[in-house]
């Protein structure tokens, strides 16, 4: 059985278009969240983290690519592009698969007439037709969609193929965008803050919707990677609340079982302890409430924990990735970037929360994430 | 592989197969939420909530309900139960009826009823909260039925007995086309069926071969 | 008011999809959400919407709205006092 080893990795957010320019900006305290005036997106203006078209269309226009590509498929064909070029590998390869994470694919066509683009395109196997077109891939991109965990499970879901030798090298990219359909959906639940999120802090009110990319390239062939550091998947899984559709379990069961068997799993791989934890930290109430009970259940009320998600808000599918990728950049550097928006502790547990950034050497990390659906998801990596 | 395929079901076209066999057809050409209260009413479900869900988790429940999960399912463990799903359209049906409630400005009142079922993961949340099902779980997105997509995946579940028996299949619904294949897998401790789970025997099953 | 009683309880029936109650049964003084009808916090959500939406009348915070919808006959008096003439 191989080890899934991380080969390279992007972010395109409004903090940059690559992994390095946003984890330096995390350590700045610098955030995309901005407040958005847009009446095509939303009467009202309201706090969210949007990439500016100016610059997609700019480093897109760069490529000369044949062919018409939707908003969300320009940024995943970017940050896929800036992966593979760090690595020694073909993306469309008869030996590499494309995993593709997203809860709403290109939804912002639903409303929108445009000659240029078919309406099938609405169809999340339509796109992943359009990434396999561009990249000229042998095999058929896989697509996930899971709600908030897509992220978390794509990577699960690729690090057991490549242990098991089905594909050597697997590219899993998450990406949403911001539109009128989800940002209306959100507002109608009243999830959304009428300031920048603010993750477990005792004033949360709420998240903040953000757009982004992120693309973790996993390979049995640590060799592949012009970089270096090893780091590797060292245990993942998905539970499910069974409780209600739309509100996270009050009691974190489903989080703290999915954190339970990950840490089960991480002792087949000698990995014996938690450093880190990089929280789904969304700023709702029940969130963050719920996420620091399963927490606490596990034991790990004394690991250093934050939330990313006042940098970039809530990036939906992509969130699962952009966040690993950034825990990876902790493994990579030792430092951890700071809960932006946290002020003062909110939730009944005392889990660790991370306030300002800090320097840590940190050996492993589990990520986690829960989502609509009930479902919640973990996954740990660990630095050899 | 140690897994097999305790029972299957599937639905289309105002039909109910269970087992490869029809087990239940209306006449006539009866639109969905007819056929749907018919079935809802022949199973006994006595499950108030059935008439909130959209049209797709109404599919993907009651194609679930004629598994006879509580018969079938010998282990107790309901952690360790999966749920593997897939279609083509994901939510697009509701997605529409969403858009219906936003896109005009004059009469704008999104509807948070509509909203909270615009994911396609929600049927799984559906099935998982009616048997209190609480495993590993996950939905896939592919053009046609394509078990290569998760075959593998579930197999490492079962070898590493993170589940001991499985819900798989797919629910595609879109406006008045509509069809399900829903199969339950079990550790072969737990069942004696003819039926191994991999990708080929799926595709016969799906096929009605 | 007695019109305006009859009609929220229609619209809650229909809109909430309670397929086993006619709205004659439903007991104008009985709570409407956990207990009684037992809708949950989505259906309070929707409710807010489709009271807006046919009366006019904007819930605003989440602890107002649970006074306000606490049952049929609270939500008429908020209704009656609070709803536009022309609806």
């Amino acid at each position: 059985m191989h080890n899934a080893y991380v080969i390279a990795d992007n972010i395109i957010s409004p903090l940059g278009f690559s992994t390095t320019d946003n984890y330096n900006n995390l350590l700045k305290s610098l955030s995309g969240i901005k407040l958005v005036d847009d009446q095509k997106i939303y009467p009202a203006p309201f706090y969210s983290s949007i990439i500016c078209s100016d610059e997609i269309e700019f480093h897109f226009d760069r490529l000369n690519a044949p062919g018409i590509y939707t908003r969300l498929e320009k940024l995943i064909i970017l940050s896929i592009k800036d992966a593979v070029q760090k690595t020694k590998i073909d993306a469309g390869n008869e030996e590499t698969l494309i995993v593709i994470s997203t809860t709403k694919g290109n939804i912002d066509l639903i409303n929108t007439i445009d000659d240029n683009i078919e309406k099938k395109r609405l169809f999340l196997w339509s796109l992943a037709e359009q990434i396999k077109y561009y990249f000229n891939s042998v095999n058929i991109p896989v697509v996930i969609s899971n709600a908030c965990i897509s992220g978390v499970l794509a990577l699960i879901y690729a690090s057991r193929l490549i242990e098991n030798s089905v594909y050597k090298n697997v590219i899993v990219t998450g990406a949403d965008i911001i539109s009128e359909f989800v940002v209306s959906g959100f507002h109608s639940f009243h999830s959304i803050s009428e300031a920048p999120c603010k993750p477990f802090d005792i004033n949360r009110t709420g998240l903040s919707l953000g757009e982004g990319c992120g693309t973790i390239i996993l390979s049995g062939d640590r060799n592949l990677s012009n970089e270096a550091g090893m780091i590797s998947f060292c245990g993942g899984a998905v539970s499910n609340d069974a409780n209600h559709i739309s509100g996270p379990s009050r009691t974190g069961d489903g989080l703290f079982y999915a954190i339970k068997n990950t840490m089960e799993e991480m002792r087949n791989y000698q990995v014996n302890s938690i450093d880190y934890i990089s929280a789904h930290g969304t700023a709702t109430l029940y969130n963050d409430e719920s996420e620091a009970l399963a927490i606490s259940s596990a034991g790990l009320e004394n690991i250093p924990v934050n939330s990313l998600k006042g940098y970039w808000g809530h990036t939906l599918g992509a969130a699962g990735i952009i966040e690993s990728v950034a825990a990876i950049q902790c493994l990579r550097n030792n430092i951890l970037p700071g809960t932006l928006g946290f002020e003062k502790h909110g939730v009944s547990k005392s889990i660790n929360i991370i306030k300002q950034s800090v320097k840590k050497e940190i050996n492993s990390f589990i990520k986690t994430a829960s989502g609509f659906g009930g479902c919640n998801a973990a996954i740990a990596f660990v630095k050899q | 592989m140690n897994v097999n395929i305790t029972s299957y079901c599937s639905i289309k076209k105002n039909q109910v197969y269970l087992n490869g066999k029809i087990h239940l057809a209306i006449a006539g050409e009866v639109p969905f939420k007819q056929f749907t209260n018919q079935l809802y009413k022949t199973l006994n479900m006595d499950y108030p909530k059935f008439f909130k869900l959209d049209n797709l988790c109404k599919l993907a429940l009651l194609t679930t309900e004629f598994l006879g999960i509580n018969e079938n399912i010998t282990n107790p463990e309901r952690t360790k139960i999966g749920v593997i799903v897939s279609n083509s359209v994901s939510s697009l049906d509701t997605d529409y009826n969403f858009n219906e409630s936003i896109k005009e400005r004059k009469n704008y009142f999104p509807s948070p009823a509509i909203f909270v079922y615009s994911l396609p993961n929600i049927l799984i949340g559906e099935i998982c909260i009616r048997h209190k099902i609480t495993g590993e779980n996950a939905f896939f997105i592919s053009k046609e039925f394509n078990p290569k997509i998760f075959c593998n995946y579930v197999n490492t579940l079962f070898l590493s007995q993170r589940v001991h028996g499985c819900i798989i299949g797919w629910v595609d619904l879109y406006k008045d086309n509509y069809e399900s294949f829903i199969i339950l897998a079990q550790h072969k401790k737990y069942s004696n069926e003819k039926n191994i789970f991999e990708e080929n025997t799926l595709l016969k099953l799906y096929k009605g071969e | 008011m007695g019109n305006l009683i009859e009609n929220l309880k229609k619209e809650i029936v229909r809109n909430f999809k309670l397929e086993n109650i006619r709205w004659e049964e439903i007991d104008t003084d009985a709570p409407l959400f956990v207990e009684g009808l037992g809708l949950d916090s989505i259906d309070a959500l929707e409710l807010m919407v489709i009271l807006e939406k046919n009366y006019g009348v904007k819930i605003t915070s989440s602890e107002e709205g649970k006074k306000i919808m606490y049952s049929i006959k609270t939500i008429a008096e908020y209704l009656h006092e609070n709803k536009k003439d022309d609806l």
